[in-house]
């Protein structure tokens, strides 16, 4: 993309990508206009805490905002916030050109030189029977948390679906605040995505000692109503007939990329996600993506296509995004890295685990701490670190720089990972 | 509010003004200053807020936790006896006019 004229900005999503990509083009110094749309009221805020300290109460949606208000303006930000592009025109299709323009829900006409999608994702909704009934609930948006938060302390049984990241830190949270708590997870074990049996095993094991009650292999027929009130759920209906009460209903089980806009420019998508090169460039020269809604290559450096739902890459691939913008064309290759607080356990992973063929526990699962090293022929590919942040850290530094950790040495948790990186 | 003042790397100080609990590392991004990169936004999980606090406030602020201390020694820039993470440090009236200085490289 050449930066010759570019003199606005549009960049749709006001997330995490979309904030960054907005304060990045600031920072490598472009002048021109940036006008970001987000379709939530909010001024664009961290979601991660939604789960935990908000829920807890030690955030508010104040602490939650990325910047405050002067922020924006000292940046000359332009936000249109509770608005949604519906229509975009883009006649140009070479590079050399400029031009688009983006109609809003709202109806206000935004033209643009270059676009920026940063759309985020959304809950993968559950549709079984009862799913209309009030409190099943999801959690991504301060709306839905605050959804969440409004029906929490009335509630004594809370079933929460899926035994992924926002399902269990939300069912850590409801286990400390003494509620009965049920996480109906599908498939045979936590976070199976994720991490490695060891690793789900454990997190199993840890959310049962911390009082919630697990079910693997979970087979949900439909949501009851409460007997007290129709229009409320009372309960889960698992297939085999048997009723698990339930106040509230957290359905935890994925997200969905928001392709809305990239489908209005007829953009090639990968597995239902927009696809990008190395360089946060879409299928159409004039617009960049970043974040959740993205397939990308991977960023270590490896083959094949990932998408990452993850602060993480929603930061650093918005970084190349603003710069493919200015026509900075800087490659995005950085270390995935993730982090996941469930009630007193810190989850750290760094590094992409696909493709594994060993794996070195350090340390004691049996007391809340230990890690497990992922490796492929010999070389350290990824950590799960459970409230061992030395050896998180170790691991990250290591393979940010491209290094090793020999496997066998690792095996040894009396000795400091940081003291075996080799080349 | 309780003040507080940023030295940045190359010497420049910017001085703020905290809402009472937002943390150290809260009030510098929020206002938009850089050298603060903050990626976990707060969770105690990245190391990329660290500061050293000004010796004349390193009693009042106290020292970190085991968690911070473990995440400080993995930290980008080496650590000093005064070194925090700014994201675990809650402004308060009693930290006004607390000084600190941003580590010269967070990740």
């Amino acid at each position: 993309m050449a930066s010759a004229n570019i003199a606005k900005i549009l960049i749709v999503g006001a997330g995490q990508a979309g904030m960054q990509i907005a304060d990045s083009l600031r920072e490598n110094g472009y002048s021109g206009q940036i006008t970001m749309v987000g379709d939530e009221n909010a001024l664009p805020y961290q979601r991660p805490p939604l789960s935990k300290a908000y829920l807890y109460g030690d955030a508010d949606e104040e602490s939650l905002q990325f910047r405050n208000h002067r922020f924006y303006q000292d940046n000359n930000i332009e936000l249109i916030l509770g608005d949604a592009v519906v229509d975009v025109d883009i006649s140009a299709t070479d590079e050399s050109s400029v031009g688009g323009v983006a109609t809003t829900a709202s109806g206000k006409r935004l033209d643009f030189d270059r676009m920026a999608l940063a759309p985020g994702s959304t809950p993968r909704k559950l549709a079984i029977p009862g799913s209309e009934l009030d409190g099943v609930l999801y959690m991504r948006s301060i709306a839905d948390a605050q959804a969440l938060k409004a029906r929490w302390e009335n509630a004594k049984n809370v079933v929460v679906i899926g035994g992924g990241f926002i399902g269990l830190e939300v069912a850590a949270v409801a286990a400390k605040a003494r509620k009965n708590v049920t996480v109906l997870e599908g498939a045979d074990r936590m976070m199976a995505r994720a991490v490695c049996p060891i690793t789900s095993q454990y997190f199993k094991d840890a959310h049962e000692r911390r009082g919630a009650k697990i079910v693997l292999n979970a087979r949900i027929a439909s949501f009851a109503p409460s007997p007290n009130n129709s229009s409320a759920v009372g309960a889960v209906t698992m297939e085999d007939g048997t009723d698990i009460p339930a106040d509230i209903v957290m359905v935890g089980i994925g997200v969905v990329a928001r392709t809305e806009v990239a489908n209005l420019l007829g953009l090639e998508l990968a597995n239902g996600a927009i696809l990008v090169n190395e360089f946060a460039q879409t299928s159409n020269p004039l617009v960049v993506a970043a974040g959740d809604a993205v397939m990308l290559p991977n960023p270590t450096g490896a083959d094949g296509l990932v998408r990452l739902e993850s602060v993480q890459n929603a930061v650093d691939q918005a970084k190349a995004a603003a710069k493919t913008l200015m026509g900075l064309e800087e490659s995005y290759r950085a270390l995935p890295w993730f982090w996941s607080d469930q009630a007193d356990i810190k989850l750290q992973i760094a590094g992409l685990s696909t493709g594994y063929d060993q794996t070195v526990v350090r340390g004691e699962p049996d007391h809340d701490a230990f890690s497990v090293l992922y490796y492929k022929n010999g070389r350290l590919l990824a950590i799960d670190a459970i409230n061992q942040v030395s050896d998180f850290m170790a691991v990250r530094r290591c393979l940010t720089a491209g290094q090793n950790i020999d496997a066998e040495a690792a095996a040894d948790s009396s000795v400091a990972l940081k003291t075996l990186i080799t080349a | 509010m309780p003040q507080v003042t940023y030295i940045l790397p190359g010497g420049t100080e910017t001085t703020l003004e905290a809402r009472d609990g937002d943390s150290v590392m809260e009030t510098a991004v929020k206002n938009g200053i850089r050298g603060i990169v903050a990626e976990c936004g707060g969770a105690c999980s990245c190391a990329t807020c660290h500061v050293f606090v000004a010796d004349e406030f390193a009693d009042v602020v106290g020292g970190p936790g085991d968690l911070e201390d473990d995440m400080l020694d993995g930290a980008a820039c080496d650590r000093r006896e005064t070194s925090r993470l700014s994201c675990q440090i809650k402004m308060c009236a009693d930290f006004d006019g607390l000084r600190v200085e941003i580590a010269p490289k967070q990740i």
